[in-house]
């Protein structure tokens, strides 16, 4: 990805001075503050800044699609499966009917607590399955594992690398039983993706917790964690009130989880596609043993090695050009 | 449907067959009543079934990395003749015990325990049977540090790959990520009288209504009984258990269990591991409840019956 102009509010300075910070209700509605350093920001620079604060380097939340378009390249992707949507198996009530609550949820905009779709980053192929908490909370019920089993099958399928991004309470309570299922369906689907050696790059963003982290999350080839972002089985609140341990400020932080070696680095947002896109060039595999066959027998001469490597579709356009000699073929060739 | 298995038991069949199907939708009071005698003190657990399916079971101990928790008990013993791995979570019966099994909440230790004993299984070619009853994976520093979500993910994982059969019995209460760790199996089962949730009662209760005296209620809601479990899919089979609960009889309710897990076993082993593999896999693939709404037609829901109109629809 192209590196963005970083814009810093003039606003920032105000959190400088001894004044109280802004309240954030009394900002217009799009401008933020942020909870750290109270610098205060508008929203285009917002978008600008990939929702971080510009001055401390706070990480707000990244809804699902607007953290698609951020990992993409030229915030260009196919958005897939939008069709699934939840059901009331149980028919469950709590405080208020699950139909309502995702009726809510919908209204806001975005379809699941799960975002999918196609898109290329640093110029390679691959599906992207991002988790949007300000769905009921991200929490992953029967449409979040089938649209994730589905994305795994997908990379699969066409031997390209998963990138998924976590943030989540854990499974949705209101699917009971059925949502803890759900757990064992991405566990399923990184099965899908292990037989076809394809990588699965997991990002952990703020929160990742319960079983979202007690399943896909924590088990990533490739796992980087956002600033700060908790990622914890048992959150620390539910900690503290099961064994009246007083916890450090920063346990089960992105960073101190680093240290107790259940994540590979923490990467700030405004790095992260660089980054991804980076290490997919690291994971690519070489080009298949019948293109470099087909090449070394034409260096030989043969007319037979030629025409068979005009006959493989897979042979990458730079190879063919040195193979078969000449301009690219009219069609632009393969990807 | 396939019925329900249900032992060679005469008259028992016909009472057992009224109980479980009697309502599908049980009463709030009943799926209490469940709850209650899933968790009955007096009820049998994992290593008073292991004593008596398996009397010279050999318990191994230790995780071989930092310790051994005791919330899980894991080993190998004789079982119809052949080499079977069992892996249990054990309550304790009296107040000393409770703590020394820490309720039956293991940390990662535990899962990394019942995953070492599964790869001597996969060595000797032996069946897997978990036996599963906790209220959930235990909350706390150190098994956070130690890495507890990746235990359990990894537990998972490990039996999902098994080339050899597995049989997981919910046999008191299954409750959350701390349950299903172990519930990775060919057949999923549950006894007449065990809970199968992603949450225990209290702390549904904590989160969705924010006050600790709503279990009652919350278990309603979730209704995780076995036989919902069973009509959702969840459960492949119910074992029934003595008239009044298992707690009545421990010998026979392990003979009752004995009589699923012997046949079962015995058609799982006549499966190519292979298939068995890609058939464990399809079973945890296909579970679920979702709507799909195909372009200005109506919604259709995949997975469980839901009569009702989808909202929107």
């Amino acid at each position: 990805m192209a590196r963005r102009q970083i814009h810093v509010s003039i606003d920032r300075l105000r959190g400088q001075r001894d004044e109280p910070a802004p309240r954030p209700q009394k900002l217009p509605s799009d401008d933020r503050a942020c909870p750290t350093c109270a610098s205060t920001f508008r929203a285009e620079e917002m978008r600008h800044n990939l929702n971080v604060c510009a001055a401390c380097g706070y990480h707000w939340p990244v809804g699902g699609r607007e953290r698609v378009a951020q990992l993409s390249d030229d915030g260009a992707y196919d958005e897939l499966w939008t069709e699934l949507r939840a059901a009331d198996p149980l028919r469950f009530v709590d405080i208020q009917p699950y139909p309502r609550r995702v009726e809510a949820a919908e209204a806001k905009g975005t379809t699941e607590a799960l975002v999918c779709a196609d898109a290329r980053i640093g110029g390679r192929p691959c599906v992207i399955a991002v988790m949007d908490f300000s769905f009921l909370g991200g929490s992953m019920g029967s449409v979040v594992g089938e649209k994730f089993a589905r994305a795994c099958e997908r990379a699969a399928d066409r031997g390209v690398p998963l990138v998924t991004v976590s943030a989540s309470g854990g499974a949705r309570m209101q699917e009971g039983v059925l949502a803890l299922m759900q757990m064992a369906k991405t566990i399923v689907g990184f099965e899908v993706l292990r037989d076809a050696g394809v990588p699965v790059i997991v990002v952990l963003a703020h929160p990742t917790t319960g079983g979202v982290w007690a399943s896909f999350a924590s088990v990533g080839d490739v796992t980087y964690a956002e600033p700060g972002a908790l990622i914890a089985f048992s959150g620390p609140r539910v900690i503290e009130q099961t064994t009246r341990e007083k916890l450090p400020e920063d346990f089960g932080r992105a960073e101190s989880q680093l240290s107790n070696g259940h994540v590979d680095a923490v990467v700030d947002r405004r790095e992260l596609s660089g980054r991804i896109g980076r290490l997919l060039g690291i994971l690519e595999q070489p080009p298949p043993a019948t293109a470099s066959l087909a090449m070394s027998l034409a260096q030989n001469g043969t007319e037979r090695a030629a025409r068979m490597a005009q006959a493989l579709p897979s042979i990458p356009r730079r190879l063919r050009q040195r193979v078969l000699g000449g301009e690219p073929p009219a069609d632009g060739g393969p990807r | 449907m396939k019925p329900p298995h249900m032992g060679d038991i005469g008259g028992r069949f016909r009472r057992f067959r009224s109980r479980l199907g009697g309502s599908a939708e049980p009463e709030a009071d009943d799926v209490w009543k469940a709850i209650q005698l899933a968790r009955h003190a007096e009820r049998p657990y994992p290593l008073d079934y292991i004593a008596r399916l398996m009397p010279d079971f050999e318990e191994l101990h230790g995780d071989r990395l930092q310790g051994d928790d005791h919330a899980i008990v894991a080993g190998i013993g004789r079982y119809h003749g052949r080499p079977t791995v069992v892996i249990g979570q054990q309550k304790g019966r009296d107040a000393e015990e409770r703590v020394f099994r820490n309720f039956a909440m293991s940390g990662p230790g535990g899962y990394r325990k019942a995953m070492r004993v599964m790869e001597l299984a996969e060595k000797l070619r032996a069946p897997v049977v978990t036996l599963i009853d906790t209220p959930g994976a235990f909350a706390g520093a150190q098994a956070e540090i130690n890495g507890q979500g990746g235990a359990i993910a990894q537990s998972m994982q490990t039996m999902m790959r098994l080339r050899v059969p597995s049989i997981a019995v919910i046999v008191g209460e299954g409750s959350s990520g701390g349950a299903l760790a172990l519930g990775v199996a060919d057949r999923v089962v549950m006894l007449e009288n065990s809970t199968y949730s992603v949450i225990s009662p209290e702390g549904a209760s904590a989160i969705l209504w924010r006050d600790a005296g709503k279990a009652q209620l919350a278990a309603a809601a979730f209704k995780p009984t076995a036989a919902n479990c069973y009509r959702w899919g969840v459960a492949d089979a119910v074992v029934p258990e003595p008239e009044g609960g298992a707690h009545t009889d421990h010998d026979e309710a392990a003979r009752l269990l004995d009589g699923y897990l012997s046949r079962t076993l015995r058609n799982l082993i006549a499966i190519p591991d292979a298939d068995r593999v890609r058939q464990r896999r399809d079973r945890f693939r296909r579970l679920g409840a979702y709507r799909e709404l195909p372009t200005g037609g109506t919604a259709i829901v995949v997975g469980v019956d839901d009569p009702r109109p989808a909202p929107g629809s």
